[in-house]
């Protein structure tokens, strides 16, 4: 079973959310996410400075298997990309949760958090994908 | 170990060129080179060798079973090869005056004609290079459709989630927006989603069908309506044109364009990516705007239809006629089956693919649809397999490689958890069939008490399983002097 921190939150495709606490949150893809795509060879992260809108596609993550899109899980502005992956995207293989962050994000609307799911309800989803 | 590692200052082979060439005229100084060419120096025999042994390595539709999923990896008849090489096709100069060319000529009409009865459409142009061309050329039509008609509102291509890669890349080089529609659980198109997709804004919708899940949708009529009622045109992707061949025409079910893999359905080679060709066909509508050449019969004669005889054309997608060896021999393979031999080529298609669907269900491997029959190719996901022995879709194929078999395709589609695409074609045998379960239920009871052999695998093969994360990210595809300096291993 793929490892799911109950102190962050979840998206149904599969990206996780970490509120920092000081109006921005950090997102990258769930160990399951990394999991079923296999070896990460490259990631393409959103630009510094641009306005998402929620679910929308703003990254990609290429693996050996596939390129698959990353969805904003909150509308926002991008504040970083995590340069590390550049150079070592496979942090997000070793690290999905931690070192394999992709971007972080100032939520326009901090509440939407909330209706993101938690540990449990991902939980529930990735046992109905079984 | 590459030619170029063999070299050796002053090794020649003999050779019939001339050893010194004639000095060039008309190229300017600055663009000349100064230095030689770093051809490797090597002996004739270095030569046959280094490439026999190559041709050895090769793992080919002529040396094994090869049931990769929407590749139609068919027998190529080598009466093909042969009528395709005759002197008079293969020594003519594509400058040549056509007066002397009208036996080609005469070829290529026939294979237009073939090609329009046996896929419903009003008209055929075989000049596109490759299927991905004809992808492109396809959808390039459907925008010269509907900016003919001053319709400039159509942004959008629909596209659904089972589509090969190369349909959403089409319709963005052509500067439409793919828009993905879900497939349904029974394997056919979600029909409310694609009601709720349709508007104004569509200019098409990009269908293979048979699906590449194997199975033929049968909301096509009702699908056909939908887009044609909002006022979008209806694309075809021949890649599993097979199964259906002399069975049912896409023209037929209401497709306005459709472009065909020869190297597929029409058991042309598929060579290392290439040559390939990639006719396009299409409903009267869209006629006016297919690219030329095309071959007209004008009484007795054959002539090319060019630019000054269809001023509405999307242009040319390649020098002169097209892949000219490789349309000869699809005029062959055609010629040979005739009309009911081609139904006859999708029966069997479609009864070895049943054949090994329902014997590897028997042997206990999930199928993705088993609700549905397989048209030519069917899906089995080894998600248990992975699960309880940490053995996925890809060591599968890998092991498989030690068996005798070319791996089927893996992780397509991507809606299919770890998926095998499998496609037998008609030109195997019930005993290859036969073996190729048995592979399988071996490569399984492996898993079972020796996982790591099977992730380890290939064990006979020339190379051991490559690192595809390294290939990808360094791309190594030219040789240099310098590299072979740095390397010296020969790898």
């Amino acid at each position: 079973m793929s490892d799911i921190p109950a102190d962050l939150k979840y998206t149904k495709s599969h990206e996780w959310v970490r509120d920092n606490g000081d109006g921005s949150v950090t997102v990258g893809i769930t160990d399951h996410a990394q999991e079923a795509l296999g070896d990460i060879v490259f990631v393409e992260a959103p630009e510094v400075g641009r306005q998402v809108a929620a679910a929308e596609a703003c990254a990609v993550v290429e693996s050996v298997k596939a390129a698959s899109d990353i969805y904003a899980p909150l509308a926002g502005e991008v504040l970083e990309a995590n340069a590390a992956l550049g150079d070592a995207p496979e942090l997000i293989n070793s690290s999905a949760h931690a070192e394999g962050w992709i971007f972080r994000l100032a939520p326009s609307d901090a509440s939407a958090l909330d209706a993101l799911l938690d540990a449990a309800a991902y939980t529930k989803v990735l046992e109905q994908e079984d | 170990m590459l030619i170029h590692d063999q070299s050796r200052p002053g090794r020649r082979a003999s050779a019939l060129a001339p050893s010194q060439a004639p000095e060039p005229t008309g190229i300017p100084a600055q663009l000349r080179r100064r230095e030689r060419p770093r051809l490797p120096e090597v002996s004739e025999l270095q030569v046959v060798r280094h490439y026999t042994r190559l041709s050895q390595q090769n793992f080919s539709i002529d040396t094994h079973f090869y049931p990769l999923g929407s590749c139609t990896m068919k027998y190529n008849p080598r009466v093909c090869n042969s009528l395709a090489a005759l002197p008079g096709f293969a020594e003519r100069h594509p400058l040549a005056p056509v007066e002397y060319g009208q036996g080609v000529m005469a070829c290529l009409h026939d294979l237009q004609e073939i090609l329009k009865a046996v896929t419903g459409m009003s008209a055929v142009s075989l000049a596109p290079a490759a299927g991905a061309q004809g992808e492109l050329t396809g959808v390039a039509m459907i925008r010269a459709y509907h900016l003919a008609r001053g319709d400039h509102a159509r942004t959008e291509m629909l596209i659904p989630d089972a589509a090969h890669g190369t349909n959403p890349a089409s319709a963005v080089m052509c500067g439409y927006q793919a828009r993905e529609i879900p497939t349904g659980p029974d394997g056919d198109v979600d029909v409310e989603a694609l009601r709720a997709a349709v508007g104004p804004q569509t200019a098409g919708i990009m269908l293979t069908n048979p699906s590449t899940v194997g199975v033929f949708d049968r909301n096509i009529e009702e699908i056909a309506g939908i887009v044609h009622d909002a006022g979008g045109l209806l694309y075809y992707d021949g890649a599993n044109l097979n199964a259906i061949l002399g069975k049912v025409r896409p023209g037929d079910m209401g497709f306005d364009v459709i472009h065909m893999n020869l190297h597929k359905t029409f058991s042309t080679p598929h060579g290392g990516g290439g040559p390939g060709a990639g006719p396009v066909g299409v409903s009267a509508r869209v006629a006016p705007y297919l690219p030329v050449p095309m071959v007209e019969r004008e009484g007795e004669g054959y002539r090319w239809l060019t630019e000054a005889d269809r001023p509405e054309t999307i242009g040319r997608m390649t020098t002169f006629g097209g892949n000219m060896g490789i349309l000869l021999r699809a005029y062959v393979y055609a010629r040979m089956l005739g009309r009911e031999g081609m139904a006859r080529a999708a029966d069997f298609a479609t009864l070895n693919a049943n054949y090994l669907m329902a014997r590897l269900q028997q042997a206990g491997f999930e199928l993705a649809y088993p609700q549905r029959r397989a048209s030519h190719e069917f899906i089995i996901t080894l998600k248990h397999e992975a699960k309880e022995y940490g053995v996925t879709a890809m060591d599968f194929a890998k092991r498989l490689l030690d068996h005798g078999f070319h791996a089927p395709t893996t992780y397509f589609p991507l809606l299919v958890p770890e998926c095998l695409l499998i496609e037998p074609t008609e030109t195997e045998t019930k005993e290859s069939l036969d073996g190729f379960v048995e592979a399988m239920i071996a490569i399984r009871r492996e898993a079972q008490e020796d996982p790591q052999r099977v992730k380890d695998a290939p064990h006979t093969m020339p190379r051991r399983r490559l690192d595809e994360v390294r290939a990808a990210r360094h791309l190594d595809l030219a040789w240099t002097p310098q590299q072979a300096d740095e390397d010296g291993d020969g790898q």
